[in-house]
Parts: C-alpha cells; structure tokens; sequence
C-alpha cells in the first residue's frame, strides 16, 4: 500500500491524485453556501420583526414571506448548515487537510502576502496552495459560523443552553453577538465572492475539482 | 430595543392572515393560508423562486414537517430541571409591553363575578372553579424574562399558583401529553405536559403585586419562562388535558408548536 510514501507528500500534499479539491469538500462546500443563504435571508426577516437598529432588509431580500415561514426555513436550514458544517470540519481535521491547507499562518505572512497581492504579485501558479490571506479568511469564516451557531442555540433554547447563555453575556448579548457574527459573514462572502471573480478558475476546481 | 414594534408588527401580519382568509375561505377552504403563503414565501432568493405553484406546496410540506421533527427534538432536550434565570425588582421591564393578535383597546374586560374556569379532559375532578379558591392556595412569584418569538424580550414579575399544584390538585392524568387552554379573547394554544409540571410555571393571578391587569390577561395567564410568549395564553377560560393534540392559534398558521426557550 504505502510504497512511497516520500514521494506523495513531498509533489503532491493531498493524497486525492490530481485532484485539487476532493468530493466531500466540494459537496459540504456548496452545501454551506446553501445553508448559509437560506440563514441569512430568512434570518432578516426574522431580524425585521424586532429590529433593534434602526434599519430593516427590504421584504425581497427575506425568505419566508411572513415571520412564521421564516422561522420554519430559519429552523429547518440550521439543521443544514449545522450536519454538514460539522461533516465538513470532521473529515478536514482528521484527514489532516485543515493543517496541510490553512498552516501555518503568522500575522506577518498575512500582511506580507497581502502586500504582495496589492503590487499584483501574489503567485497563484499551484491552485491546490491557499495564500496566507486566504487562509486567514477560510479560518475566519470557520470560527464566525461556530459563534453564530453558539449565540443561535441560546437564542433558541437560552434555558436548556444556561452556561452558553451566560458565557455570551445573556439572551439580550446572545442577539447582538448573532446578528454581528451575521454581518462578518455577509461581509466575508462578499469578498470571497469577489476573490472568485478576479481568479475565476478557482470556481471550475471547485465544482469540478480539478 | 422596546420601542413599540412588537405591538405593531405581530397584530400586523396577524390582520394579513385574517383578511387573505376571509377573502379565500369561502373559495378554497383549507387551502387560503396556502394561497396567501405562496405569493409571498420566496421572497428574494432568485435559486428558488422558479418553483412551480405545486413544488411550493411541497416545500411548505417538509417545512411543518421539519418544524414537527424540532418539537420532537426540543421535548428531547427539555429538562425539567433546568431553570429559567430569575431577576431583581430593580431589572423589571417598565412598562411591560402589552402584546396581542390585537390593539390594547380590545383585550376582554372580564367581571370577575361572572367568571368560572372550566377543567375538563383526563382529569379526576372536572368541577369549575372561582378565582377565590385559586387565591385561596398556595401562592408563588417569579421575576423572569419574557421572551416574543420576535426576538425582543422583557423581564416582568408574576405571582400565582404554580401550575403543578393546580394539575395535582384537579388529578390530572399527568401522564397524558397535552395541556390544552382556551381564552376569552378566543386564542387557544397548548403545552406539553412536561414544560406544564415544570415549576417555574405559574397559573399567574397578579403582576409585579397586583391583580393582574386586564391588559396583561385578567383573570390569569399561564406563565411559563421556558416557554416564548406566544405559548403563554392570556384570559384563560378553559384548561383541558388531552393526548390528542389540540394545536394553537399561531401554532396552526405555522408557528413551531413547542416554542420553548
Ligand atoms: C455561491 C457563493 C460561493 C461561491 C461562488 C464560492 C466559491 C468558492 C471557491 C471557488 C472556493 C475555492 C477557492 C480556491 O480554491 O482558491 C471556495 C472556498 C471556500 N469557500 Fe466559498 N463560495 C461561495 C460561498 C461560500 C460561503 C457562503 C461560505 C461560508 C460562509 C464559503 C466558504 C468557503 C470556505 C471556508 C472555503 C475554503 C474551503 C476549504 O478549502 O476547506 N463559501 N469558495
């Protein structure tokens, strides 16, 4: 079975052939960009019943229709994005990849690496390698997903969740913490997606994988 | 953080509901919430909004059938011994907001004279009752947060019979699943019976030391802080145990039958 081992690692960091992005992680990956729309958009309307801002989202950026048929889709999208975010973050930690993919990562090669791209020289030769900036951003998007589950389970349950409830400061703290963890993930995927657009094979490998 | 939305914005989409029914019901019957629910369900999202009017109805299908796994699933997780946190006088919400399916200016006036609460269902005793005798029990107060399922929330302060006594008391069959309640402003929701014994809930007869107000449900409301406040009925006339299920007002147009916190 493992003849060369040396070999593999050293030309090719993911064991997947020619692969750049293996199956699973373009299925959870498409599956979370699902999940996290159905969030967000029901999640406004949800937000537009008791804004605590002084703005609303329009009614034709919203799912639901009323708040009822929001917090159905809210409720029945968590499931979603919950099964396959964890899906997603059990097969990368124990195949290795998140550590192959996102480390190392320093404060100093994140600016160097976006010093670079301003001077248009960040290299983007070996697609199957995420810059630091990248890199960052990916963690980044993890990590807000996981603060917005947290702070919505104690929105959901605050009495069964007691300790998370009172490690987030509260119900009341629990909202503010979610819809800014909401706000940072609109904002994320509005670079992300215009990332894609500047580097558009980027989106071939990631449906076709290669 | 207050402000007056919750009263707007509930009443609101509640006199939608009601109107497209009224116009709907006589034509297609069962199907008005329906009619009404499609032109509005998708909203924004351009990947879905493409559905045929038949692939919408599915989608509302799996959508109450999702919301009937969640009750289910919250049943699971409710424990009766965990606890709501309780608050000081000095955090009350002043003034508690008033909300309803309708404006202030209609909740019912009720001449406590005239007023019985009817038992009925799987219990031993099914005598009506007076609210002297229920003054006359045991009585407990609780400074909890309410919490709409709008998201906002309000700390106030109830006292009452505890919910459990009440059940004991009248020998209910605390094995049946359902507590059902009907109200003289005709909303009707019920509870499931573990949440019912739980003894944070109240059979609330005052607020923050006074009769309860008309405002705030007189002559008593089911207090429950692991329940949202659309599960607490206010103006109860009739407490009924059950084990086929009994539904709700908002529960029936598609808010989560559970609801709790
Ligand atoms: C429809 C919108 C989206 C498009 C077109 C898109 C596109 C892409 C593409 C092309 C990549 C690969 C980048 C590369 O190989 O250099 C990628 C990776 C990634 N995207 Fe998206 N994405 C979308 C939505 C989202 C959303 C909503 C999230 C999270 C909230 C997200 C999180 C990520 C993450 C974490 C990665 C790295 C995954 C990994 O390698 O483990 N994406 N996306």
């Amino acid at each position: 079975m493992s003849s060369f081992p040396a070999t593999v690692s050293r030309t090719d960091p993911e064991p997947h052939g020619g692969a750049i992005h293996p199956r699973w992680l373009r299925l959870t990956h498409w599956l979370n960009a699902l999940a996290v729309t159905i969030m967000t958009t029901s999640g406004w309307r949800i937000y537009d019943a008791a804004p605590f801002f002084d703005f609303t989202f329009p009614r034709g950026m919203t799912l639901g229709g009323w708040l009822g048929g929001a917090l159905q889709w809210h409720f029945a999208g968590m499931w979603l994005l919950v099964g396959n975010g964890l899906l997603y973050l059990t097969l990368n930690l124990f195949s290795g990849r998140l550590f192959r993919r996102f480390f190392p990562l320093s404060p100093q090669g994140v600016l160097g690496d976006v010093w670079k791209a301003l001077r248009g020289r960040l290299a983007h030769d070996d697609p199957r390698h995420y810059n630091q900036v990248q890199r960052a951003a990916y963690l980044f998007a993890m990590l807000d997903l996981i603060v917005l589950v947290a702070s919505g389970l104690v929105l959901w349950k605050s009495v069964q969740f007691g300790l998370l409830r009172e490690l987030l400061g509260g119900y009341e703290a629990a909202r503010r913490i979610h819809f800014v963890a909401m706000a940072l993930l609109v904002g994320f995927v509005g670079v992300h997606l215009v990332m894609v657009a500047l580097v558009p094979r980027t989106l071939l490998s990631m449906i076709r994988g290669r | 953080m207050l402000r007056s939305k919750p009263v707007a914005d509930r009443p609101d989409a509640a006199s939608i509901l009601k109107e497209a029914r009224k116009v709907l019901a006589p034509h297609i019957g069962q199907t008005s919430r329906r009619a009404f629910l499609r032109t509005l369900t998708l909203g924004g999202v351009a990947m879905l909004s493409g559905c045929s009017l038949d692939e919408d109805d599915q989608v509302e299908h799996a959508l109450s059938m999702i919301s009937r796994f969640n009750d289910h699933v919250q049943g699971w997780i409710f424990d009766r011994n965990a606890l709501a946190p309780t608050y000081s006088q000095s955090m009350l919400t002043r003034p508690f907001p008033f909300n309803a399916f309708y404006g202030v200016e209609k909740a019912p006036a009720i001449d406590e004279a005239g007023y019985t609460l009817e038992v009925s269902g799987l219990v031993a005793d099914k005598r009506p009752w007076r609210l002297g005798e229920l003054r006359a029990m045991a009585q407990t107060d609780q400074i909890t947060r309410h919490i709409c399922v709008e998201g906002w929330s309000a700390i106030g302060h109830w006292g009452g019979v505890r919910f459990s006594d009440f059940l004991m008391r009248v020998g209910a069959d605390t094995g049946a699943k359902y507590v059902g309640f009907k109200c003289a402003d005709g909303y009707y929701t019920s509870i499931d019976m573990p949440t019912a014994l739980h003894s944070q809930t109240l059979l609330a007869l005052t607020y923050d030391g006074q009769v309860l107000p008309r405002e705030y449900g007189f002559p008593m409301k089911l207090r429950m802080p692991t329940k949202l406040g659309y599960k607490n009925p206010k103006h109860i006339q009739a407490i009924f145990v059950t084990n086929s299920y009994p539904g709700g007002y908002w529960e029936d147009q598609g808010y989560n039958w559970f609801g709790g916190s």
